[in-house]
């Protein structure tokens, strides 16, 4: 299963994060990935796999870019 | 919903031009689809199609019965994600071995295994690493943390599989579609590049998709778009990112290093399709130490001859075409892949009353 | 102490455990007298249920199994619109339990008991081998008022559908002990008995009322939608659910609208009290997360669906499986 929320990195200890999801919080391995404190990171079966992009609303701007060539 | 995703689910609703047939290989996005109900809101000439994107259901029966037969030698216990415990082999699934006396744990994440190794030095521990390129990253930090800290119980039974073998097998036997929804998180480790050589040697177009419902609207719009627009003979750009929250075009490379250190490639069995060459990957030969036997496990035993799974699995058969569908397979008596997991498209549309 | 065989005998240690640890704290006239079966006053009519309580931890954030067996005991009297009044609870022990916890969690029964306003009248105990749990039977008798139609055949078209509260809190809780996942989510564990006074003392048209437990959501509007041959519609993003609850969803891969509660009531009553119905329930002191999620129609007898952020449109049914979190 995917996990697509972002989590918020909020500890770091040699190469495992605690990885903040609106309270719920879970130890990742983070040695794939350089992260710092704050980072928002997508995190698959225990492991940070890559950091994310903060605000949706730059993300859907993101996504419409990528859409005008095909719409127009 | 904003404007701009009103717009777009306006004309998805709307259209009215030669049928398009989209297919995604993700099982979690097959179950966004449902529960967002996407579909839905879609015209009735544009189909969506669940191919084989559920990394628990294409696992072969060989490989069931190969764990399970691990779970009854002494001092050993398989450990599993909770998906696989009910995926049959030939005879019975590792849920029902367990209530026969064989030692079956599940975790949340691999590296719990080792934490339950060094609890219990005198146990055998077996890791059933199942998943597509997207988990393999997890396993080769789970191999590495083994070496490196010299742990000698634990070993891993690997059915890992790539998605651009399965899709280029997919377009050359002829599969009904005229676009992919290309998986997310694969694309967070590969990147969406690894999509480019066989979307322009099958000239199809597809696009990355997240898995929010806005997100997964702007990538059926824009595969939808871009399908139209490569049968109105127009140049498009084959592979388009609809997910840049996530994923680059390269992906991640520590991960892919990783993973080329521990894994070489393979040929791979696909429950319901068969043997595909390179489709899937083993530990390499220096690292086969910390294996299980995960080599030729490729009988795939086929419980119900009626089962249409593998046409389902090609997007030439609706889950309801089948005839055992909802009847004799149900989510707790799974007669084929497609109905295993909680992520199979017959689950799906079981669960969530799918008709298209 | 631990609890061992013979505590089950029937003997001095049996009448030792019972009153050391039960008779002082259920204290009340009926049950003082020890007799063989309690005498009670009555009523014409009886709303009467059962209901056996297995929860593992026995434990866990937001409250233990004495007052989970209170609660999911009362609330199905409530249910029917009765006013709860007796109860009586069998404990099955395992030999180890732990005589401490045993107390604590008797201690929370006879609080939550008092809340409700029910007294336990008869109760028995049981020792069984095992590895230190136990577990609790109930049994429950309520009062219920003549001319009394409130039931699960009895949702209309143009009704409209309301939930006492955030969804999934018990459920998520539990689960969060069992796996080891660090948050602050507690159960909503609490009976119903303010919020359904309220609702029929100030004469609120109420048709149905369900507590919202195992299955979840999804699994009662469904079963409404069938037994009351209506279409039940929702809105998906009307049904409250706390952030919290809804991320631990989100990884674990489950659905809030099919997490179990055992404090959350749905409430069908008519239109034209739907706002007031509201108002009352956020006045009561487990309602103040009331809210409006759906409406009831006759588009296709026996549908239950929600709409969706997009405006798709899902259907619901009662759960399948066992709402074990997916991994892989």
């Amino acid at each position: 299963m995917c996990v697509a929320l972002p989590g918020k990195v909020i500890e770091l200890n040699g190469q495992e994060a605690v990885v903040d999801f609106s309270g719920n919080r879970i130890t990742a391995i983070s040695g794939l990935v350089p992260v710092q404190i704050g980072d928002y990171v997508l995190v698959h079966a225990g492991c940070i796999l890559q950091k994310m992009a903060k605000a949706e609303a730059e993300d859907l701007y993101a996504m419409f870019d990528e859409l005008k060539e095909v719409t127009s | 919903m904003t404007e701009q995703i009103r717009q777009m689910t306006t004309w998805l609703a709307a259209y009215d031009g030669p049928d398009i047939s989209i297919m995604e290989v993700c099982g979690s996005h097959t179950a966004a689809i449902s529960k967002y109900g996407i579909s839905g809101i879609l015209s009735e000439k544009i189909h969506l199609i669940s191919g084989p994107g559920c990394p628990v259901c294409v696992t072969p029966s060989a490989y069931v019965d190969r764990l399970i037969e691990l779970a009854f030698e002494p001092h050993t216990t398989v450990v599993t994600f909770g998906d696989l415990l009910r995926v049959p082999g030939k005879t019975k699934s590792l849920e029902e071995s367990r209530a026969d006396g064989a030692s079956v744990e599940m975790v949340y994440a691999p590296m719990d295994t080792i934490r339950l190794a060094k609890e219990h030095p005198d146990r055998q521990y077996v890791f059933a690493a199942v998943g597509f390129e997207t988990t393999t990253p997890v396993y080769a930090w789970f191999v590495d943390t083994l070496k490196k800290e010299k742990i000698t119980n634990v070993r891993i039974l690997t059915a890992l599989k790539t998605m651009p073998p399965v899709i280029d097998w997919l377009c050359r036997n002829g599969a009904k579609v005229d676009g992919f929804l290309a998986p997310g998180h694969v694309c967070a480790v590969t990147g969406f590049s690894c999509f480019e050589p066989i979307a322009k040697k099958y000239r199809i177009p597809f696009g990355v998709g997240g898995f929010a419902a806005e997100e997964l609207v702007v990538a059926v719009y824009g595969i939808a778009r871009a399908i139209e627009s490569h049968r109105a003979g127009r140049e498009i750009t084959f592979v388009r990112n609809y997910y840049p929250s996530v994923v680059t075009e390269n992906g991640n490379e520590t991960a892919k290093e990783l993973v080329e250190k521990y894994f070489e490639p393979a040929d791979a069995c696909w429950r319901g399709i068969g043997t595909i060459e390179g489709s899937g990957r083993l530990l390499r030969d220096e690292y086969r130490c910390f294996d299980a036997g995960s080599e030729g496990l490729i009988e795939d035993f086929k419980r119900n001859q009626a089962c249409r799974c593998d046409r389902v699995l090609m997007g030439d058969a609706k889950p309801t075409d089948c005839p055992l569908f909802g009847k004799v397979c149900t989510p707790m008596n799974p007669q084929g892949a497609c109905m295993v997991s909680e992520e199979g498209s017959c689950h799906q549309y079981l669960a969530f009353h799918r008709t298209r | 102490m631990r609890i061992t065989m013979a505590h089950g005998s029937g003997g001095r240690a049996t009448g030792e455990l019972i009153d050391e640890v039960f008779a002082s704290r259920f204290s009340n006239p009926v049950l003082s007298q020890m007799e063989d079966a309690a005498v009670v006053d009555g009523n014409k009519k009886l709303a009467i249920t059962t209901d056996s309580f297995v929860v593992e931890p026995l434990e866990f954030p937001g409250g233990d199994i004495g007052r989970l067996c209170i609660c999911g005991t009362v609330n199905d009297l409530l249910m029917r619109g009765a006013t709860p009044k007796y109860l009586t609870c069998g404990f099955i022990l395992q030999e180890g339990a732990d005589s401490k916890q045993l107390v604590r969690c008797v201690e929370s029964m006879a609080d939550t008991a008092k809340e409700a306003g029910v007294i336990i009248v008869a109760g028995d105990t049981k020792v069984v081998e095992g590895s230190g749990g136990f577990t609790i039977n109930t049994a429950g008798v309520g009062f219920v008022p003549e001319g009394q139609q409130i039931s699960a055949s009895n949702c209309k078209p143009g009704d409209v559908i309301l939930v006492s509260g955030t969804m999934g809190d018990h459920h998520a809780a539990i689960l969060s002990s069992r796996l080891g996942i660090n948050n602050s989510i507690v159960s909503d564990c609490a009976p119903l008995g303010e919020m359904v006074k309220t609702l029929l003392e100030e004469n609120i048209e109420v048709h149905c009322l369900r507590d919202v437990t195992r299955g979840g959501l999804a699994t009662v509007v469904k079963e409404l939608a069938e037994r009351s041959q209506v279409t039940m519609e929702l809105d998906e993003q009307a049904v409250p659910v706390s952030a919290q609850v809804r991320d631990f969803c989100g990884l674990m891969g489950l659905d809030p609208l099919y997490m179990g509660n055992e404090g959350k009531l749905l409430a069908v009553v008519a239109a034209k009290d739907a706002d007031r119905a509201i108002s009352l329930l956020r006045s009561c002191k487990y309602g103040r997360e009331a809210a409006v999620i759906g409406s009831v129609t006759d588009e296709q007898p026996g549908l239950a669906c929600a709409t969706t952020v997009i405006g798709g449109r899902r259907v619901l049914d009662v759960l399948q499986g066992e709402g074990l979190p997916r991994i892989c």
